[in-house]
C-alpha cells in the first residue's frame, strides 16, 4: 500500500543558532521533506549532522529560524500559542535515553497522565487511572507498575513507560528520536516490535530518527540521509539499499559491519577520509566534498540541486545531473 | 601450549553492595588467548565482559571488588599474584587496554604528546628528544595529519575518531602483546568506526598483538573477530570460531541474539524475534541455567541445575542442557539455526 496523504509538509525549514561572538550554527540548514500518513520515516545520519533538530523543530520544541511545517493543510508558525498548545497534541515525542527522560520523582502513573492534565482532557480521576492502566497494558507492562518510580525499571521498561506516555494524549505523530540506541541488542527488538504493533493499531504516523542504518532499514517506509544539516538523499528504504546514489549513503551503507563473517570477509569498504567538517564553517558548493571520493570541480563552486534521479528517489549531488 | 599467551582459568569476581550483597559479576570464566589472534567477547550490559577486562588488568576497585578464585596465566605466571608495582610494570607495556570512552580516557588539561610520551618514559629509559620523534611517529602511524603540529594540542582540539586513534597510539607505543578493547568504537559514527576498526586490524599485523575485543555489537564481531566468547550473567554460555558462533550456534541465547538483530539485506516483512525478558539481577542469581527463564526450549531441570560445558568441535563449546543426550532434539524456530540470508546464498 503506498502512503500519499501528506500528514506533514516541511518546506525551506532552518534552525541556526547563536553560538556568541556573532557566530551562527547553521544546525539545520533549508531542509523540504513531506511525512506521509501512516508512514514511518527513517532520519538517518552521523553525530551532529542536525537530525535531532530537525526532529524538534519540526514538532517545535524549538522555534525555527525561517520555514515552514504545515500539519495537515495548517501552517503551524502562523498559530497562535494556544493553537498550537493543541497541536502539539497530536505531536509527540520519544527520547533516547530513557534514564534521563523521565522524572526520577514522580510515579509511573504521574508521568504518563502529566500530559492528559496539561492538554485538558477532563478526565475525572478514575477515568485518568483506567487509562493509565489500558496504556501500560498496551506498552506491554500492567497496572502493578503504575505506583512504582523510574528507578524500579529497566532501561527497557523505561522506554516503554516513555512510549505510553507519548501515547497518553492520543497523537498522530511520534517523532522517535533514537529510541533504541541506548538499550541492550535483546531488547532493541522488543521496543521496535512494539512501536511497529502500535503503529498498525493506533495508525500513527513515525519520524524515527537514528544512527543505526540497519534498525532503520527495518522500521522505516522511506528513509531521508542528512549530512552536515542537510538532506543528501530521499527514497524508499528499499531502494536506497540496493542502489544508493549519493557517495555519502554509499560510503555509510558500507561502514556498517554486518553481523555475518562471511559476508565481512569480502566486503570492500568505502572508507571516508576524515571527520565530519565543522557546521561552523561547512564547506562551499556541495557540502560533502571534502570527504568525497568522486569529488570534482564543480562541486566546489555550486550546491548541488536537489533532483529525483528516479521515481521517487531524490539525491542532491552533481554526479546526477542531467 | 606454545602459542597460549594468555589463559584465564575459572575466574570468579564479586562486588561488595551495601543493600543487595554480594553482586557475582563473574562466575567461573575460562578462555585462552593465541598469539595474534583477535577475540571477541559478546555480551549485553552487565554480562560480566567489562569486569573480566578490568581484572586481567588488575584495575578492579580494590575497596568493593574482589578475585574469589581462579588464575589469569601470563607467560606462566599468575597474575593475580602480582603485586600493585608488578601489575605497573606489565600494565600499558605488555598488556594494553583501551576504553570505550575517547573523551573521558585521556586527561583534557594535558598536551596529547606529553601523555603519549608519560606511557612510555615509565617503561622504557629514552631521552626526550629520542621520546618525542617517537611519539610523532606514532600519531602518524595511527592516521593523524600533521603530528609535529597536532602532538602539541590538547584532547579537547581533536574529534571523537582522532581522539581514540590518539588512545590506540597510546596503548600501542610499548608493542604490547595484548591489547584489550574495550567497547572501542561504541561512542563513534559509523564512518569513523569503520576506520577505527580497519586501523586496529592493521595495525595488529604490524605488531602482531593479540586483541581482545569487549563488544555488544555483533556486527563488529564479524568484522574483526576470530574467535567469540559469549558471556551472559557473569558466565560464559558459549564459545567458538566466529563461523561457529554465527552459522552454527547451539546456546538459545546466541541464536536469539543473531534473530534480535536485522540484517541489512533481510526484507521489512521479515519480523524481528526478541528475546523475551530481562537479564537475572546478579545479587539474587536463580538456582540452574541463568538464561532458563528467558529461554523458549526451558525444560525442568534449567531451574534446578547449571549445565557443563559441552565440547562440540574442538573449538567449539557451549554451556546448555540441550546438549544432553537426553534432552529432546528440538526444531529451532523458523529463521534459527541457519540464517535466511545463508540459504538465500547458497541457491543464488
Amino acid at each position: 500500500m503506498k502512503k500519499t496523504e501528506k500528514l506533514i509538509e516541511v518546506k525551506n525549514l532552518k534552525k541556526y543558532f547563536h553560538v556568541g561572538k556573532g557566530k551562527l550554527l547553521k544546525a539545520v540548514d533549508d531542509i523540504t521533506i513531506d511525512i506521509y500518513k501512516g508512514e514511518t520515516l527513517g532520519l538517518v545520519g552521523e553525530s551532529g549532522c542536525g537530525k535531532s533538530t530537525a526532529g524538534r523543530t519540526i514538532i517545535q520544541l524549538y522555534k525555527a529560524t525561517s520555514g515552514q511545517v504545515i500539519y495537515d493543510g495548517e501552517d503551524i508558525q502562523k498559530k497562535s500559542s494556544t493553537e498550537i498548545k493543541s497541536m502539539k497534541k497530536k505531536m509527540q515525542m520519544i527520547f533516547q535515553d530513557p534514564y534521563s527522560s523521565l522524572n526520577p520523582r514522580m510515579t509511573v502513573l504521574e508521568i504518563i497522565s502529566e500530559g492528559i492534565d496539561n492538554h485538558e482532557f477532563h478526565y475525572n480521576k478514575k477515568e485518568k487511572e483506567e487509562k493509565v492502566y489500558e496504556l501500560l497494558e498496551l506498552v506491554g507492562l500492567n497496572k502493578r507498575h503504575a505506583t512504582r518510580y523510574p528507578h524500579e525499571f529497566s532501561g527497557g521498561q523505561r522506554q516503554r513507560i516513555g512510549i505510553a506516555r507519548a501515547l497518553a494524549v492520543e497523537p498522530e505523530f511520534i517523532i522517535a528520536d533514537e529510541p533504541i540506541a541506548a538499550l541492550d541488542v535483546s531488547i532493541q527488538a522488543q521496543i521496535v516490535n512494539l512501536l511497529q504493533e502500535l503503529q498498525e493499531k493506533k495508525r500513527l504516523t513515525f519520524l524515527f530518527i537514528a544512527h543505526d542504518l540497519s534498525m532503520v532499514k527495518y522500521i522505516s517506509d522511506r528513509i531521508a540521509v542528512m549530512y552536515l544539516g542537510i538532506i543528501v538523499e530521499l527514497s524508499d528504504s528499499e531502494d536506497l539499499y540496493d542502489e544508493p546514489f549519493h557517495p555519502y549513503t554509499k560510503a555509510l551503507l558500507s561502514a556498517i559491519p554486518v553481523p555475518d563473517p562471511k559476508i565481512e570477509r569480502i566486503r570492500e569498504r568505502i572508507i571516508l577520509e576524515g571527520d565530519v567538517p565543522n557546521p561552523m564553517d561547512p564547506p562551499s558548493g556541495c557540502r560533502f566534498r571534502t570527504r568525497c571520493p568522486s569529488a570534482m570541480d564543480i562541486c566546489t563552486e555550486s550546491v548541488p540541486k536537489w533532483q529525483e534521479v528516479s521515481s521517487n528517489h531524490f539525491v542532491a549531488c552533481h554526479l546526477y545531473n542531467v | 601450549m606454545e602459542d597460549t599467551i594468555l589463559k584465564v582459568e575459572n575466574l570468579h569476581v564479586s562486588f561488595k553492595s551495601h543493600d543487595d550483597g554480594e553482586i557475582k559479576a563473574v562466575r567461573g570464566v575460562s578462555f585462552e588467548l593465541k598469539k595474534g589472534e583477535t577475540l571477541a567477547i559478546v555480551g549485553e550490559s552487565g554480562s560480566g565482559k567489562s569486569v573480566t577486562a578490568k581484572s586481567l588488568m588488575g584495575l578492579l576497585p580494590k575497596q568493593n571488588s574482589f578475585v574469589k578464585q581462579g588464575k589469569i596465566m601470563y607467560e606462566k605466571k599468575d597474575l593475580l599474584k602480582y603485586s600493585n608495582k608488578e601489575m605497573q610494570k606489565i600494565r600499558g607495556s605488555e598488556i594494553s587496554m583501551i576504553f570505550q570512552d575517547p573523551m573521558t580516557s585521556l586527561n583534557p588539561t594535558m598536551k596529547i604528546g606529553k601523555q603519549i610520551i608519560e606511557g612510555f618514559r615509565r617503561h622504557q629509559i629514552v631521552g626526550k628528544k629520542e621520546v618525542y620523534k617517537k611519539a610523532t611517529e606514532l600519531l602518524e602511524l595511527v592516521g593523524i595529519a600533521n603530528p609535529e603540529e597536532r602532538i602539541k594540542d590538547y584532547p579537547h582540539q581533536f574529534s571523537g575518531g582522532m581522539r581514540q586513534r590518539v588512545v590506540i597510539a597510546m596503548a600501542l607505543a610499548s608493542n604490547p602483546n595484548i591489547l584489550l578493547a574495550d567497547e572501542p568504537t561504541t561512542a563513534l559514527d559509523v564512518t569513523i568506526q569503520a576506520q577505527i576498526l580497519d586501523l586496529m586490524k592493521d595495525l595488529q599485523k604490524k605488531t602482531g598483538a593479540a586483541i581482545v575485543i569487549i563488544t555488544h555489537d555483533l556486527g563488529v564481531v564479524a568484522n574483526m573477530a576470530q574467535r567469540v566468547a559469549v558471556m551472559y550473567a557473569g558466565e560464559i554460555i558459549e564459545t567458538g570460531t566466529v563461523d561457529e558462533i554465527f552459522y552454527e550456534a547451539r546456546h538459545p541465547y546466541t541464536k536469539g541474539l543473531l534473530l534480535s538483530m536485522p540484517k541489512l539485506h533481510s526484507s521489512r516483512s521479515t519480523k524481528l524475534i526478541p528475546i523475551s525478558g530481562t537479564p537475572p539481577d546478579l545479587s539474587q542469581l536463580p538456582e540452574g541455567c541463568p538464561f532458563a527463564a528467558r529461554c523458549p526450549y526451558v525444560m525442568k531441570v534449567c531451574h534446578d541445575f547449571t549445565p557443563d560445558s559441552t565440547k562440540v568441535s574442538d573449538t567449539h563449546m557451549v554451556s546448555c542442557w540441550l546438549e544432553d543426550k537426553r534432552a529432546p532434539r528440538i526444531e529451532w524456530r523458523s529463521g534459527e539455526g541457519v540464517s535466511k540470508d545463508e540459504e538465500n546464498r547458497k541457491a543464488n
